[in-house]
């Protein structure tokens, strides 16, 4: 199965990484809890996979489009 | 001896409550129970709260001229000082970025302003005078500061009910809205994820307030206390080189005014004023107004849909009223019930920041028209 990005959908700052390399994922589990303007909103999981990287850290902010876990 | 001590008696407050002032002190309790316990806009509730408490104590004389809370409202309110500075803060913290990446949602902003027009014709049918209608009507953009501002200008008697209605509904955004929200869309629409938006460059972000006070202040003279200092705070930000003057705008400077203004609108709900049918009178067309705002945002973004080509989720229409940003937040939470993969939250800052503009430019020509 091809590798699959899981993407910033906006600036913000992350408050929680769910996930960590080797984690089996489901679509749409929640990995990581990330803050824009005072909300709280969850990135889920793309696809079905297992979590190959996880490119953040909590309090670390993110830019749109920042690649933020390599899910294949 | 008998005379000095009935004199004295007099003047104890304790001796002139009215049935008034308990039924104000359990309003007083409860705007201070959503703001401590439920932390229900607590930076206004706190202030009101205790002033409300405060001027419903018997003789505290507070209020009359030469009081103290009365020059609050007299340099405040009357000589228009609070909500042209609140709007100065609200400018440094609003980014324009996603109304200028798409103008379309525009439109939204201003077909949520409907609401305001219903409310007025309802007002008028209530008996309610021309500026007294207007007063009302306003309060469903669902904007603190422009209702305090409009309220001023046209009917300043009603300022005690129009402010409340209008901050209560603001808090209530989260609770009103999505009702109306599920109901005049499918699941599938909800679902609609919108294409993400192009970035915008800063020499944009500059010209936009600039441009922006330019044609509002040229369209709607009226208007230009609010939108004048709005688009100044937000050049502030935006010119990224006066980042003191940003930071005090948003921050101290705000923070001083929350207190001032919180005080001048509590200082009114003096209960022999205040308790009057016109209370129920003022919040039913109030709500009214805001619901309506809320659905015609969305209706209208479904009939945009039947002409352009990247779809818009209707959810963000109901983000034209112009609570920011709870408004955009609660697109984002329904949005993102619909489908995980879903993020409007960007996408109804668009509509929610042009619903603050829409509501100055309504509320600068109910002013022109009414005086």
């Amino acid at each position: 199965m091809p590798e699959q990005k899981v993407i910033a959908p906006m600036v913000g700052k992350i408050v929680k990484v769910n996930v960590k390399p080797g984690d089996k994922v489901k679509k749409n589990d929640p990995m990581i809890v990330f803050e824009s303007m005072k909300i709280e909103m969850k990135v889920v999981a793309p696809a079905d996979g297992t979590v190959k990287e996880v490119l953040v850290q909590p309090e670390q902010t993110i830019e749109a489009d920042t690649v933020l876990a390599v899910i294949e | 001896m008998s005379e000095f001590l009935s004199e004295l008696f007099q003047k104890v407050g304790l001796t002139h409550l009215g049935w008034q002032n308990p039924v104000m002190w359990l309003i007083a309790a409860f705007f201070l129970y959503l703001g401590i316990k439920k932390k229900v806009e607590p930076l206004l509730l706190v202030p009101i709260g205790f002033t409300v408490l405060i001027v419903n104590l018997p003789l505290t004389d507070l209020t009359v001229a030469g009081g103290l809370f009365d020059y609050f409202y007299v340099y405040g309110l009357e000589n228009d000082i609070i909500p042209p500075l609140i709007f100065l803060g609200l400018g440094a913290m609003t980014d324009f970025g996603p109304l200028i990446a798409n103008p379309k949602t525009l439109l939204l902003g201003g077909a949520a302003q409907v609401g305001v027009y219903i409310a007025f014709f309802g007002a008028l049918l209530f008996g309610y005078t021309i500026p007294e209608a207007c007063s009302i009507g306003i309060i469903g953009g669902a904007d603190g500061p422009t209702t305090v501002f409009t309220t001023m200008a046209l009917a300043p008697h009603l300022l005690k009910f129009t402010a409340i209605a209008a901050y209560s509904y603001i808090a209530l955004v989260p609770i009103i809205q999505p009702p109306i929200m599920k109901l005049l869309t499918t699941k599938k629409e909800r679902a609609i994820v919108m294409k993400q938006l192009r970035p915008v460059s800063s020499a944009e972000k500059i010209f936009f307030p600039i441009m922006t006070a330019m044609v509002i202040c040229l369209l709607v003279p009226a208007a230009a206390p609010l939108v004048s200092m709005f688009m100044l705070g937000n050049l502030f930000k935006e010119s990224r080189v006066v980042e003191r003057l940003t930071n005090v705008s948003q921050n101290e400077l705000m923070n001083v005014v929350t207190i001032f203004l919180g005080i001048a609108v509590g200082s009114t709900m003096v209960g022999e004023k205040f308790l009057q049918s016109e209370v129920i009178k003022i919040y039913g067309l109030g709500l009214f107004a805001f619901v309506c705002g809320t659905a015609s945002g969305i209706i209208f973004a479904k009939i945009m849909n039947l002409f352009v080509k990247n779809k818009i989720n209707p959810l963000i229409g109901s983000a034209g009223v112009s609570a920011v940003p709870m408004a955009a937040r609660v697109s984002q939470k329904l949005g993102q019930e619909a489908d995980p993969q879903n993020f409007l939250l960007m996408h109804a800052m668009g509509p929610n920041v042009a619903g603050v503009i829409g509501t100055l430019i309504a509320a600068g020509i109910f002013i022109a028209l009414a005086t």
